[in-house]
């Protein structure tokens, strides 16, 4: 053996003198071990607490920026039907109720759409398509809005209005009472077509969260189904669904909280009109549409606080939105027992 | 049950389950021929603007020809960098927080929820946020604003990635480093965040990809420039400001290179994407 | 039980390096382990033996404080280490885990090269010049049987290696801080009989110079490698003593049942 080891023994022979030394030599390398700890709770926590201060700032800010105009205008802000930077005389509902109204559009269309994506990809489709269709449905997750914009204003737009439009006017356009949601001229930009480009940006997203939900219902389960005779949509149907509503619900709810806070997608294609129809292929505004065409030249203090009003409108319902969302998610998650 | 086939009920299952099934088919069809779409577009209308041009020269004046976007170009480069390099150390750090404490700190399980919402949230806000704070003080717009406008966007994208890498780690290998007697601190960043390096990575290129097409946070914050300048103190051409103002203009040119912009910055976003894809991938082989 | 002990002819009135006296463990509301009393001897291997939940994994981990990570575990009672109760508050855990040293069922190694494996524990304590430590990290594989394997390829990541020898790297690892006492926690249950062997043999070497306790659901495992042996059922100690009364004339018929193969 060599000279390490027969320290060992030295050490044992000589217990008073030499482990005394070590002892101190270990209590000093313990001590400075504590410090270096506390230093790294102290510097990460910093760094969290950063996060949440990004927060606090933003709806401080907000909050400032929106006070004149609630001052000016009150609660009627909220309700009332008029956008007129000449006269400075703001009211918030257009820009709310564009929001609501693509976003609306955009669920009903994405839903749907994605939740058959999320099935199909985890239930119907032969694993080696699997990787590369899943890819590519997340590639469409990764093309910047503005691309949406651009495209919907220059191909899908004249498509819309030359073939979809005259066809919807002509059909439900027809019925008494909704037909007055496709009433107006054909002119392709509009909040119809907004909100279905919206769909088609958040179709992935919503996609890849209810395909991830989809994958935490245990394998035994849907077995035991297939065991009873049950064919593939009934396992859906029967077992998938009910284990994972809680789930499908906040990716959807996810999926809205994305699509109210859209600018460049329905930028270049609702139109930019300060207006409220009936008709959904009258233009309109959405709170962030209104926000990206409007702030860079707002002169009037009360046109900016009018304007950061709105913001903190968007800000209020996207968090509530989200907020609701994450919990239904956690409480999937703790159903499969991962927290 | 051999004929079950003759069954009705059967038979009407039988029918529902291949509706069903061809529902879902429609949709995957749905989505990709959408995705199909977009990418063919991309390239028919961006290609033709590719160009040596569009490397070399500056964004031109209303009315006049030609131009490039070498100007719009440095700019996002130098942004995007400067958000990046901001973004990742807190993103990181505070990751290592969650991870870390997690279970004992409210703080922790705060952070995490309002991180998760953040990633989500209206990036036309975050705009406004740094407006008020910054651009409004110092009265005019600014490369720096548009760089913190973005590492914005990014922080909530790093610290979620880094946070569930880190959990991945499995508690043996945490074991192991504390039965040595290792402080928490060693734990923490030489065992754990070491296991996962290739994961944190990932989520880095993840959050430049995100906020490299990001046009909302910019347009109150950097705004634009017409020339080359890699002044940070003043208003910074950037591709998605560029491609917003030139697409809707009445100019062939300003049209052609909008595209042109539309077609790189979308490969560019995509190629990161992939990348990542591939980086994670390697690593679990491994 | 005491009579058991006291009945032991001591080789040398062995000195008990760790004594256990009235531990209990709770898991939150459950009790896993109830009124322990026993004492590990030194330079000597002490094997846990028992059917799957009896505690003694659970047990092996009071011994470095490990389930201190844990909140919602806590233990009650003392267990003397030298004479000072490690279970107090006010003790400093990675002391006592400098001295105390364990290895795990699944190997376990750091996502760094073979050299710096061994290098991370040594340098939370010492700090050595290149040269030294060159030569502590080859006295250490060695002790653990695996320079010969290994010395082309310390710059290699130790996730590169199989198996046995990333469980012989670990064992390495936790010898190098030259700590007092070894705990090893089914160490071979994840390797294949030839590695097996090797640490098996690995076990009687270090015994020279290391006072070892042994987890281990193999009783011939244990019957092979260890002086003591404790028998445990249920989170209690059922009876303890050496190795060889234990399984040639146990005193109770609980664990003659067990080591006969009657149940678990």
């Amino acid at each position: 053996m060599n000279a390490s080891s027969s320290s060992l023994q030295e050490a044992a022979l000589t217990p008073a003198l030499d482990s005394d030394a070590a002892d101190r030599a270990l209590a000093s390398t313990m001590r400075r071990q504590r410090f270096q700890d506390f230093i790294f709770h102290k510097v990460t926590l910093g760094f969290a607490l950063l996060v949440l201060l990004m927060l606090a700032g933003i709806i401080g800010s907000l909050i400032i920026g929106a006070m004149p105009a609630f001052r000016e205008f009150g609660a009627s802000f909220l309700t009332t039907v008029e956008w007129d930077p000449v006269n400075d005389r703001y009211g918030a509902l257009i820009a709310i109720a564009g929001t609501l109204i693509t976003s609306f559009i955009a669920l009903l269309v994405a839903f749907p759409v994605s939740f058959g994506i999320a099935l199909f990809l985890t239930e119907i489709c032969p694993t080696w398509l699997k990787r590369p269709l899943g890819t590519a449905v997340e590639l469409l997750a990764g093309v910047p809005s503005i691309i949406y914009g651009m495209w919907g204003l220059f191909v899908f737009a004249p498509f819309f209005a030359d073939h979809v439009q005259p066809a919807l006017k002509g059909t439900l356009g027809q019925v008494p009472v909704i037909g007055q949601l496709f009433s107006g001229p054909a002119m392709g930009i509009g909040m119809l077509t907004a909100g279905f480009i919206l769909a088609i940006m958040i179709i992935p997203f919503i996609a890849s969260v209810m395909r991830d939900v989809f994958d935490v219902v245990p394998a035994v389960l849907k077995e035991s189904a297939y065991a009873l005779g049950c064919t593939r949509w009934e396992v859906v149907r029967k077992v998938v669904l009910p284990y994972t509503r809680i789930g499908v619900v906040g990716g959807v709810m996810l999926g809205l909280g994305r699509a109210l806070g859209e600018t460049m997608a329905i930028t270049f294609v609702i139109g930019n009109a300060h207006k409220l129809s009936w008709s959904l292929f009258s233009a309109g505004n959405s709170i962030a549409s209104t926000l990206a065409n409007e702030f860079a030249e707002a002169d009037t203090p009360l046109h900016v606080s009018s304007l950061f009003a709105l913001g903190l409108i968007l800000f209020v319902i996207t968090f509530i939105v989200l907020a609701a969302a994450k919990l239904m998610l956690l409480r999937m998650q703790k159903k499969e027992g991962s927290k | 049950m051999m004929d079950g086939q003759k069954n009705p009920v059967y038979r009407r299952r039988l029918l529902a389950h291949r509706i069903g099934i061809t529902l879902s088919v429609l949709a995957m069809a749905f989505g990709i021929f959408f995705l199909l779409w977009i990418l063919a577009t991309l390239i028919i209308k961006g290609f033709g603007a590719i160009s040596p041009a569009m490397f070399m020269e500056s964004t031109p004046a209303p009315g006049s020809d030609g131009g490039g976007l070498i100007n719009a170009i440095v700019g996002s480069l130098l942004m995007v960098g400067i958000a990046t390099g901001v973004s990742t150390p807190i993103g990181i750090l505070a990751g290592i927080y969650l991870a870390e404490y997690g279970e004992e700190s409210r703080i922790a399980q705060l952070t995490r929820f309002v991180t998760d919402i953040m990633l989500s949230a209206p990036s036309i806000v975050i705009g406004l946020f740094i407006y008020s704070i910054y651009v409004a003080h110092i009265k005019h717009f600014s490369g720096w604003a548009g760089s913190f406008a973005i590492a914005l966007i990014a922080i909530p994208v790093v610290v979620r990635t880094t946070d569930n890498m880190l959990n991945l780690v499995p508690g043996s290998l945490r074991e192991a480093a504390f039965a040595l007697g290792a402080p928490r601190w060693k734990v923490a960043t030489m065992i754990r965040l070491r296991a996962v390096k290739a994961g944190v990575v990932t989520g880095v290129l993840l959050a430049v990809a995100r906020i490299a097409g990001e046009t909302a946070p910019l347009l109150f914050t950097a705004l634009n420039n017409q020339f080359f300048s890699t002044n940070m103190n003043a208003p910074m051409a950037n591709l998605p400001v560029v491609i917003y103002q030139f697409a809707m203009s009445p100019y062939d040119n300003w049209r052609s290179l909008a595209w042109g912009g539309a077609l790189l910055i979308t490969f560019s976003v995509l190629g990161l994407n992939i990348l990542s894809r591939i980086l994670s991938r390697q690593k679990t082989q491994s | 039980m005491n009579s058991q002990l006291s009945a032991v002819p001591a080789v040398s009135n062995p000195r008990a390096t760790l004594e256990v006296a009235n531990l209990n463990f709770f898991y939150g509301a459950f009790q896993g382990l109830k009124n322990i009393n026993l004492k590990i001897h030194e330079k000597k291997v002490t094997a846990f033996i028992g059917p799957s939940g009896c505690g003694k994994s659970t047990l092996l981990r009071t011994l470095n404080r490990m389930y201190d990570l844990y909140p919602g575990q806590r233990a009650e009672g003392e267990i003397r280490y030298n004479g000072r109760n490690i279970l107090e508050p006010g003790l400093d855990v990675n002391m006592l885990r400098a001295r105390v040293g364990m290895v795990f069922q699944k190997p376990t190694p750091f996502p760094m090269t073979v050299y710096e494996n061994i290098a991370f524990g040594v340098r939370l304590y010492e700090n050595l010049p290149r040269g030294e430590m060159d030569e502590r990290v080859e006295w250490a594989l060695n002790k653990a049987a695996l320079w010969g394997e290994v010395k082309d390829k310390l710059h290699k990541s130790g996730l590169s290696l199989s198996g046995g020898q990333q469980q012989r790297l670990c064992i390495a690892r936790g010898v190098a801080v030259k700590p007092e006492v070894l705990l090893l926690d089914e160490p071979t249950s994840a390797l294949d009989p030839i590695s097996t062997a090797k640490i098996e043999e690995l076990i009687s070497e270090l015994k020279g110079d290391y006072t070892i306790a042994i987890v281990t659901h193999n009783m011939q495992q244990a019957a092979r490698c260890s002086d003591y042996t404790a028998y445990m059922y249920l989170g209690e100690l059922i009876e303890f003593g050496e190795t060889d009364q234990i399984f040639m004339n146990p005193g109770r018929r609980e664990t003659q049942d067990y080591i006969t193969g009657r149940f678990g």
